[in-house]
């Protein structure tokens, strides 16, 4: 009898079974400090009537059931359970309390910074009115990602030689929307401007990242995780603007009811200060909860996918079919730049949820089928642009737009030839992931790029 | 003998009332007290049986007390409750007519 020198001892394999159980999510640490307390009777008794160690337990561990079974049982029992809550105050083996509760102030300070920031130009004259509409609409970026990059500056413990270069991008930014002399049209911003306020916060983003993944941006999966955040982040901010518009209406309507007009508390406070805050909210939410709630951003990726990809096919065969050229509108250049935008960000988080070792299936070759109609509508829509172009001119819009769609076509043109290459087995998934993180900075930088050079290039218009 | 699924399932609720009514008790030690009073027949898988407790508990039936057992490892004792001790009481008469019910007519449907 050689066999029980082969068995790992007792203790460990108690230990390995324990590890198992707690994977399961119907059965909490106490449930599995009661089964193991059971365990070990059962295997106490059973050594006591002559078994050997290793048998005791196999068989002790038989007459509890199999995992499955026993996992079902405690479901319909704690069927709550199944519904992961989203802890405020911890449980056993997460972080310690105090620790929470310091994050949950610093959240909460620097949540009331952002909604004090969009108040402070008033102080100064720059009402929140329509006629400061440029300045705010320059700024917004300003009033609320440095605080949330100071989140992640503080969480991420960045020494202050690595983090006072984000506060260097920052300050630059500032001076650099407020002091272009921007031409005064009659009507809202000029073009130049409105370009400034749209890419300023894709610029800015990437500072976000950086101290998002505390300045190791090349380390590890830094980079993805940040996609994952900001995708989380996007449905969070979604979530919370949705429940301040519900706050917003009552607001409104009680104080009618006592003949009280209150919009220009909801207009002047709680609309503006609400969507500051609600982004370093929304960001600490993101950061509690991952590890307790399943992604949702890959799950709405998942969904539309493939209704994308049909929308596109049958655009694509009307077109064909009918022979109706596109439209050349003015806004048809970023009607398809944003396509390709959609496009990019199902591919993207897609990928951020993917298994990079696992094997091509179905909804690998639908991304495929979906980048690839993509890019021949893309390309459809730019030859007929491009025939017209020179009847347009190059007006400060339509470069910017023109210079986007080049940007997501050749990084869709490449994710399709990566994705071809993985279905192919001539390639691995890593590649591709690999090619969409590297990809990010490239945004930010073209984006920094208008923000910094077109307006001076094409004289403030 | 198998008794079967749901007539073991049937039977848990009075029998681990009954157990707990003879004095606090804990899982390990209620399926031993089992496995003696049906002279080993009534055959539980062992794990099912804290499901039951858990839902006995949070009907109020029993309640749960974690404790350092005689051997110095932590244990979590059950007792009855009043509202236990009532509905120990309910589940006997139901199948006290159960048992009437079916012994008046056990002669005449099998005479062996």
């Amino acid at each position: 009898m050689s066999a029980a020198a082969d068995h790992p001892p007792l203790e460990e394999q108690i230990g390995q079974w324990r590890a198992y159980l707690r994977r399961r999510r119907a059965i909490t640490g106490p449930d599995v400090e009661e089964l193991e307390a059971h365990l070990r009777d059962q295997v106490g008794a059973l050594i006591q009537a002559g078994l050997a160690e290793d048998e005791a337990f196999l068989i002790a561990v038989k007459r509890l059931g199999s995992l499955d079974a026993l996992s079902r049982e405690f479901a319909r029992e704690h069927s709550e359970r199944l519904w992961k809550q989203l802890v405020m105050a911890p449980d056993g083996d997460a972080a310690p309390a105090t620790a929470t509760r310091i994050e949950t102030l610093v959240m909460l300070a620097l949540a009331a910074a952002a909604a004090v920031a969009i108040k402070i130009p008033g102080l100064f004259g720059l009402e929140l009115v329509d006629r400061n509409g440029p300045f705010y609409a320059r700024n917004a970026s300003l009033f609320v990602l440095p605080f949330v990059t100071a989140y992640f500056v503080w969480k991420r413990r960045m020494a202050p030689r690595h983090w006072v270069w984000l506060a260097v991008a920052f300050v630059a930014a500032a001076v650099v929307v407020n002091t272009f002399p921007f031409a005064r049209g009659t009507t809202g911003p000029s073009h130049t401007e409105a370009l400034c306020a749209l890419h300023l916060p894709i610029a800015l983003g990437l500072v976000v990242g950086i101290a998002y993944v505390g300045g190791r941006w090349f380390e590890g999966g830094g980079r993805m995780n940040f996609v994952r955040f900001s995708g989380e982040l996007f449905i969070y901010y979604v979530l919370i603007a949705l429940g301040g518009g519900v706050l917003t209406a009552f607001t409104i309507m009680m104080f009618e009811a006592i003949g009280m007009k209150a919009e220009w508390i909801a207009q002047q406070w709680l609309i503006p200060c609400g969507a500051m805050g609600a982004v370093i909210v929304g960001s600490w939410l993101v950061e509690a909860k991952q590890s307790v709630i399943e992604n949702m951003a890959p799950v709405l990726t998942r969904l539309f996918t493939p209704l994308f990809t049909i929308v596109l096919l049958v655009f694509l065969a009307t077109m064909a079919w009918t022979r109706r050229p596109i439209d050349i509108q003015r806004n048809v250049l970023i009607a398809f730049d944003l396509l390709l935008v959609v496009v990019v960000g199902l591919v993207l988080y897609a990928a951020s949820a993917r298994d990079p070792e696992a094997p091509p299936n179905l909804f690998d070759r639908l991304q495929l089928l979906l980048i690839v109609s993509a890019l021949v509508v893309d390309t459809v829509a730019l030859f007929a642009i491009a025939s017209r172009i020179s009847e347009f001119g190059f007006t400060p819009n339509r470069v910017a737009a023109l210079g986007e769609n080049l940007i997501l076509l050749v990084n869709l043109a490449w994710s399709a030839w990566l994705y071809a290459a993985f279905l192919r087995g001539r390639g691995a998934f890593r590649a591709l992931e690999a090619w969409q993180t590297a990809y990010l900075p490239v945004y930010a930088t073209w984006a920094a790029l208008v923000v910094v050079l077109f307006p001076p290039l094409f004289r403030y218009v | 003998m198998d008794l079967g699924k749901d007539l073991v399932a049937a039977s848990a609720t009075p029998l681990v009332l009954a157990i707990l009514a003879e004095g606090e008790s804990y899982g390990y030690a209620i399926i031993k007290r089992v496995g003696e009073l049906s002279k080993g027949h009534l055959q539980w898988t062992d794990g099912m049986l804290y499901p039951v407790l858990h839902r006995l508990e949070r009907h109020g039936l029993v309640a749960s007390q974690w404790r350092s057992s005689e051997t110095g490892r932590r244990r979590k004792y059950y007792r009855l409750t009043k509202e236990g001790r009532t509905e120990l009481e309910a589940e006997r008469k139901r199948w006290q007519i159960v048992d009437a019910t079916l012994n008046r007519i056990w002669m005449r449907a099998c005479p062996a």
